[in-house]
């Protein structure tokens, strides 16, 4: 059963799993056979989830809790990796804040909150993890963007700005690292069923569906999927890519 | 073998030359083929074999052959 697994014993790392879209990331990657890092803010808040996956799947998830935008404890979780395993083959930056405002409204210090989380933590990571990577010659990074960072949006533009930003850092990154063999790509999701966008939505976006070409928001597990397709081989030759997962969403 | 030796065999490697050649002149500039990519690949070597993780900032100023030890002393590596 275990042969056919598409990231059997791939050392992953997942930022953002506490819910949402991180969550399901975890989930599919275990069930797939990958050995995972996940990182939460939230002391213990994974520990259930990374006990049953582990037992489920007989694989390892193991938890680590901090704060994406602390550098020197992002070095500490890729030292512990290079310690334990000597590799890393994908990672995910899919911790993401959001806001929503419009021009003439923007909050400087949500603003450049939102930054350090969207778009420099990712950077340093990317660069952490390339380092393992650049060693083996291989790896993938999946950078978690948004439909918005490409089309923009009114009313969120500061979140639209961040998910632009992380659409050129993933081109430019790719270009960085193709000689290393590491795979740089981008996921745009469109309007995603999470806790926390259902929460908006009843509040803001009651009538948003009917833009959805497909009638229906999207699952957090359609994103992880793809995570998984991009985490694996059979994605072999595919880099600096943007991939939509909106199911024909008008913006 | 030393920390000296080992540093020295690295920087050998990472440039292709003798180890005679690495003094304090050994720099940006002046080493043939020192540039961000085989500074790059010199650093991850020496990360391998001090076992260490160097900053991006301290990555940056390792400009030479002499600028190395300083930094390798900021993670606890004396070169002697």
């Amino acid at each position: 059963m275990n042969a056919e697994r598409l990231l059997e014993n791939k050392v992953c790392l997942v930022t953002g799993c506490n819910k949402g879209i991180g969550k399901a990331i975890v989930k599919k990657f275990a069930q797939q056979g990958a050995i995972v890092f996940a990182i939460a803010r939230s002391e213990n808040s994974l520990d259930e989830l990374c006990k049953e996956l582990s037992a489920r799947y007989s694989t390892q998830v193991i938890s680590l809790y901090f704060d994406i935008t602390d550098h020197q404890k992002c070095k500490e979780a890729i030292i512990k990796i290079k310690k334990e395993f000597r590799t890393l083959d994908i990672l995910v930056n899919n911790a993401g804040k959001v806001s929503y405002e419009i021009l003439g409204m923007v909050n400087f210090t949500e603003l450049r909150e939102m930054f350090e989380v969207n778009v420099v933590a990712s950077i340093n990571l990317m660069q952490l993890a390339s380092k393992l990577m650049m060693r083996q010659n291989s790896g993938s990074i999946i950078n978690i963007s948004s439909l918005v960072g490409e089309k923009g949006t009114k009313g969120q533009l500061g979140y639209s700005a961040t998910k632009g930003a992380v659409i050129a850092l993933t081109k430019s990154a790719s270009k960085d690292l193709a000689k290393y063999n590491i795979r740089v790509n981008t996921l745009a999701p469109g309007m995603i069923e999470t806790e926390r966008f259902q929460k908006i939505m009843e509040e803001n976006f009651q009538d948003k569906v009917k833009d959805i070409g497909f009638g229906r928001l999207g699952q957090a597990s359609e994103v992880a999927d793809a995570c998984v397709f991009l985490g694996s081989d059979s994605s072999g030759y595919i880099t600096g890519q943007v991939i939509g997962i909106d199911g024909s969403l008008k913006i | 073998m030393k920390n000296i030796d080992r540093y020295k065999k690295v920087f050998s490697t990472v440039f292709e030359v003798e180890e005679k050649a690495l003094n304090s002149d050994f720099k940006v500039g002046n080493a043939d083929n020192w540039d961000s990519i085989t500074q790059l690949a010199l650093v991850s070597d020496l990360e391998d074999e001090f076992d260490i993780m160097i900053d991006a900032e301290d990555i940056i100023d390792f400009k030479s052959y002499e600028d190395g030890k300083q930094i390798m002393k900021k993670y606890e590596i004396e070169i002697l």
